[in-house]
Formats: structure tokens, sequence, C-alpha cells
């Protein structure tokens, strides 16, 4: 019982027709001896990334759209395969009017991922700005900054973040750790007394307090900071020294500017991954709907306009980045 | 030490151009030394902050229950014992959880870095039509969250059919859920758990190569396909390797598909993820809950044998890690 069969024999005609009209092109030109290479290139091209074209469209593509079309439907599953019966929008206005919980988790995960953005970015550049020096011991302080990106992923953070020992032990022992040294309260009154802005005053108190989290999230980050801060050539500093430059000149001259490329990769990565992280609660919803619930079609609701929320939120974050990115070339 | 010297010799110094200098190179020397106290501190202070739930998790895992409740004891057990870890493996099912975890993620991490640096490559080095929209479609596949396509996929492996060729022979689909089929498949394709990251990567990296290698080759008279073996992949290896690294551990701790795709198949994150309540049902009773305190230790314990092969490859791995960084693997 399958309505909706995704028809492969005219996707590869097309693809044929498309392929040939290019080809026509080609010929058309008057570089007829390179020609001959120029396809053999291509061909060469779609070789090597055959296996991809495979999964593409079997493994990517066509559950993609499936999954537009299942969350129009609602859906039975037999021993034989399912079948669907078409809801219209029911499961998109069932989402937001009569689910208990999703549009305030969502909103909640969206705020959660707002705050932690920034200080994922500052901490990750900071950081690999610090391991990017020469000092004794920088080949273990490297391996030791990179762990998170091993130690904290799926069920081992998942495990961590409900562990209820480690959090009463690490309570426990705040006054002696790094963390904990500027939790007492004399920071929150420091700060309150500079008359700044209290929300901001907030902000940065509760970062304090939640630096290990901050940092478990910033791995990848630190290396992709840390590969480009090599690729800046030394001459550069060197020329700007001998003019004068003081070190901090440097960095907002030379540093920020020939980094700010990875500021916009970092902030897509940190928000992809904030979002599709699989214990994000969304995504937990997400899944409880379609595997405990049997909700195929609604499920499938639910992920898409999540998807296009996240598809918004990306869109609005590199349209304001972009804006002061510095390009090399 | 350094600016006690100069300080020192300073002393000597008569004219008032030399004494100037020597102001100079003391205040640079001390700004120096500042400098380097507040690094050590910085880094060995985010070492710790790293280091810590680690070390909390192993020494948690050796102590005895009683230990828990005692307020004298902080870290070093009063009472060592490796009951935990007794207890932890049997009800996680090793060692056959660990070989299933094993070589589905040595299958998985094989597979995603072959078809990744095949496909990385073609991106890099070819021009062909499509070329752009294909490259776009490895972004879009970095953004769709799995769960997106989570419900069309299963069903595919759930009734897998090529073609309705299977169907026409065998009078039925096939049902590859609890096999490592659906895993073999997405990454042989280079469509795993996070491949579009990987084939980014490997993208990068061999844009950033040097040219000249390949043209040499090719005027050697060798073709794409024998250049690509013996001259690209050699210099791939420690990029290979930290892509390796990256899908076997990010599939060693995976429950997305895991639980996806595996039902009865048990793998390390799977068992992990219930184990408390596993171990409260069989050794205490369905009617009797253990107390939350000796379920956490024995979640850590758990965690420790799931983090410690991981820490084992890191160790081999991480030096070809950082040298495939230093290449300026990710920027290109």
């Amino acid at each position: 019982m399958r309505p909706m069969k995704f028809d492969f024999q005219d996707f590869l005609l097309k693809l044929k027709r498309s392929l040939g009209g290019l080809k026509l092109k080609l010929n058309s030109g008057d570089k007829t001896t390179h020609m001959t290479m120029e396809k053999r290139r291509a061909i060469a091209g779609y070789v090597f990334i055959s296996p991809f074209l495979i999964g593409l469209i079997f493994f990517f593509l066509y559950p993609f759209l499936q999954s537009v079309i299942f969350s129009f439907n609602s859906i039975q599953i037999g021993a034989q395969g399912y079948e669907m019966t078409g809801v219209g929008f029911e499961n998109y206005r069932r989402a937001f009017l009569v689910h208990p919980t999703f549009s305030r988790v969502l909103v909640e995960s969206i705020i959660q991922m707002i705050t932690d953005v920034p200080l994922i970015i500052i901490f990750s550049f900071f950081a690999a700005n610090l391991i990017n020096q020469k000092f004794r011991g920088r080949a273990v302080a490297r391996a030791i900054f990179f762990l998170p990106v091993i130690m904290t992923s799926g069920i081992i953070l998942a495990v961590e973040n409900n562990d209820l020992l480690l959090g009463i032990m690490s309570g426990a022992i705040q006054p002696d750790t790094a963390a904990g040294a500027v939790r007492a309260l004399e920071l929150r009154t420091l700060l309150m007394e500079t008359r700044m802005d209290p929300r901001f005053v907030r902000y940065i108190i509760d970062a304090v307090d939640r630096l290990y989290e901050i940092v478990k999230a910033s791995g990848v980050q630190i290396l992709i900071f840390l590969a480009g801060l090599q690729t800046i050539s030394p001459s550069l500093y060197e020329a700007s020294t001998m003019e004068g430059a003081t070190g901090w000149e440097n960095f907002w001259k030379i540093t920020f500017p020939m980094i700010s490329p990875l500021i916009l990769v970092n902030t897509v990565y940190t928000v992809i991954y904030s979002f599709t992280n699989p214990n994000n609660p969304v995504m937990e919803i997400i899944k409880n709907t379609a595997f405990a619930e049997s909700r195929f079609g609604f499920s499938s609701a639910i992920a898409w306009i999540y998807f296009l929320v996240i598809l918004g939120i990306l869109g609005i974050l590199i349209g304001v980045i972009s804006r002061w990115v510095f390009y090399h070339d | 030490m350094k600016a006690i010297s100069l300080a020192k010799a300073g002393q000597a110094l008569e004219t008032r151009e030399q004494r100037a200098n020597w102001r100079h190179a003391v205040f640079f020397q001390a700004k120096k030394i500042l400098w380097v106290t507040v690094r050590t501190i910085l880094v060995v202070g985010i070492c710790f902050l790293i280091l810590y739930p680690l070390a909390a998790k192993l020494s948690v895992s050796v102590m005895a229950e009683r230990d828990l409740y005692d307020i004298t004891v902080c870290y070093v057990p009063k009472h060592f014992t490796w009951e935990n870890y007794r207890v932890v493996w049997k009800h996680m099912g090793f060692p056959g959880t660990f070989f299933n975890s094993l070589w589905l993620s040595l299958t998985t991490g094989i597979l995603q870095v072959i078809a990744c640096t095949l496909v990385g490559y073609g991106f890099a080095r070819f021009d062909f039509p499509l070329k752009k929209f294909l490259f776009g479609m490895v972004i879009v596949m970095l953004v769709v969250p799995p769960q997106t396509i989570m419900v069309p996929l299963f069903l595919r492996f759930r009734f897998f059919d090529i073609f309705g060729i299977i169907k026409l022979f065998s009078g039925s689909t096939v049902n590859l859920i609890d096999t490592f089929w659906p895993f073999i498949l997405t990454s042989g394709t280079g469509t795993g758990l996070r491949n579009g990251l990987y084939i980014y990567m490997m993208r990068q990296f061999f844009r950033g190569s040097p040219k000249e290698l390949e043209e040499s080759a090719y005027v050697d008279g060798a073709g794409p396909y024998k250049t690509f073996y013996y001259i690209m992949l050699p210099i791939a290896v420690p990029m290979m390797v930290t892509i390796f690294l990256f899908s076997f551990v990010w599939q060693w701790t995976d429950t997305f598909y895991t639980t996806l795709f595996l039902e009865k198949l048990t793998t390390l994150p799977t068992v992990l993820s219930s184990l408390a309540v596993s171990i409260n049902y069989q050794e205490f009773g369905p009617m009797a809950t253990m107390s939350p305190a000796y379920a956490s230790m024995l979640n850590n314990t758990g965690s420790v044998l799931v983090i410690l092969p991981l820490i084992a490859i890191y160790l081999v791995a991480q030096r070809y890690f950082v040298e495939s960084i230093e290449r300026s693997g990710i920027i290109g």
C-alpha cells in the first residue's frame, strides 16, 4: 500500500536530459580539443561522489520529501507496509493548539540556545588563542582541551546531565574549583556596584555558574578557531609590530578580522549542534511521539515545524553576522 | 629570574640612555612574567574543569555505597571495592554488548572514512554539472535534524526493497531493523550520522593541499583514479584518522540511531541509558526501589566503562588529530 512512489525512472530521464543539455553547450564551444579532457574529468568527478549520490537520493532526499507528505497524513503500520489517510493541516494545528508542552519546550530551547551561543563562541575563541601560544606542556593542554569532543557526547552527556551524585559532589566542592572561586557572592555584589544593567550582570553570573557546561560544548569550536589562527600568516604580525602596533592593536586589527569568517562558521555549527542534539527536549518529544505513541504523521509535522524554525533562526543569524565578516580574498 | 639578573646588570650602567633601555627591559620582562603566570593559571584551571568530572566518576566507581553517606569521605574511598564494576559488568552484558558496539563503530567508522574521503575529493578537485547544487545538499544534510527524516527512514528499513525487486522474488519486503544493515548502507553512502560535516572537512582539506603533486602525476600519465590512490590518499591520512576518530566516538555514544534501528540487539549506549532501572528490577525486584545515590553510582561506573575505550583510542589518534588541524584541515 504505497500511494506515493518516487518515480526513479522519470528522475533518471530528467537527469540524463539535463546532462545532455550541458554536453551540447560544451560542444557548441570552440575548445573542442579540451572538451574530451573536461568530460573525462566530469565523469571522474561523478565516480568519486557516486556513493554520496546514491545515499542522497535513497537515504536523504526521498525520506525528506516523504516526511513532508507524512506530516499531512495519519499513518497506520501493518505487517506488510503502512497506510496513510490525509488529514490536511490537522497535525500542524494540533502541534500548537493541542499538544500540552510542545510550544513551551520549543520556545525554551530557542531561548536557551540564544543565551548559550555567544558564551560558547567567546569562550572557544579565547581558549583557542590561549593554546595557540607557545608554552611548555602545550601538547598536553591541547589534548585535554579537545577531550570534551569525545568525552561529552551522546549517552555520556545524557547520563552526566541527569546525574544526581555528580551534581551534589560538585556543589560540595565548588569553593575549591575555578567556577566556585568566582561563584561567591562577592562577584555578584561587585558587578552590581558597577551600575551595569542588572540583566547583563545576571547573564554574566549565569555564565560563570555554568562554566563547565560551556566548556563541554566548546570542543569542536576551539578546534575550528585554532585551525583558523594557524592560517594567519606571521608576516602580518611582524609587519605591524615593526610599525609600532601593540599586541592589543594586533589582536583587533589582524586576528579578529582574519578570524571573523570562522565566527560565522562556529555560530552556525553551535546553533545546529544545540538544535539537533538528541538530548534536546524538542528532539525527545519528536521521538517519543513517533515511537512511544506511534503517531508517525504527527511526529513528522512537529519535526517539520522545528526544522523551519531552525532554518529561520539560521537565516537571521547568517544575515546579521555576514555583514561584518571580513573575507581575505 | 631574568628580571633580577637584568636589575643587577642595570646598576653597572652609566649613561642615561643605557638606564632607559634597562628600565624598559625590566618592564618588559615583568609584563611577560605576569602574563605567563595568568596564562598558566587559566590553562591549568580549564584543564581541571575538564578533567574533574572524569576523576569524580572514577572515584565514585570504586566506592562502597556507605562511603557516599560518609561525610569524611571526599574523593579517596574508605571502603575500596570493585563490586560496582562487577554488578555493572554483568547487567550491561559485557563482553557481548561491548563487541556489538565495537563492531558497529568500527564498521561505520571505516565505511564513513572511505565514503567521505572519496566524496570530499570529488567535490574538491573536479568540475561537473550540478556540482554546486549537490554540494549545497551536503550543507542541507547538516542542517536538517535527523528527527525530520527519522520516520520515513525507519519505514524504509523496516520494509526494505530495491525497486520492488526483492518483493518480486521472495514475495515480501525485508525487515532490516535489528541488523547492522541500516548503518552499513547509510555509512557506505555518506549519509550516516553527521556525515555532512565529514564530507565538508575532507573537501576543505583537499582544496587546501597543493595541486602540483597531482599535476606532475598527470604529466607522468596517471589517470584521476591512480593519482588519487597513490598521491592524494597518503597525504590525507591524518585527516582520515581525525574523521575516523570523530565517527567512531560519535557512533560509540550515539543513542539516536541505535535506538531507532536496533531493538533486541544491544549496544553500550542503549544499555547504559536504562542501566539503573534494569538493575533495580533484576536485583531488588519490581516493587522495590534502590536509593538514588546508588543508582547514580552505578550510572557513573557504567559511564567509566563506556569512556575508557574511547580514551585509549584518543590517546593513540591524538597525534594525528592535532597534526591534521595544524595542516589547516578545516579551513583550507
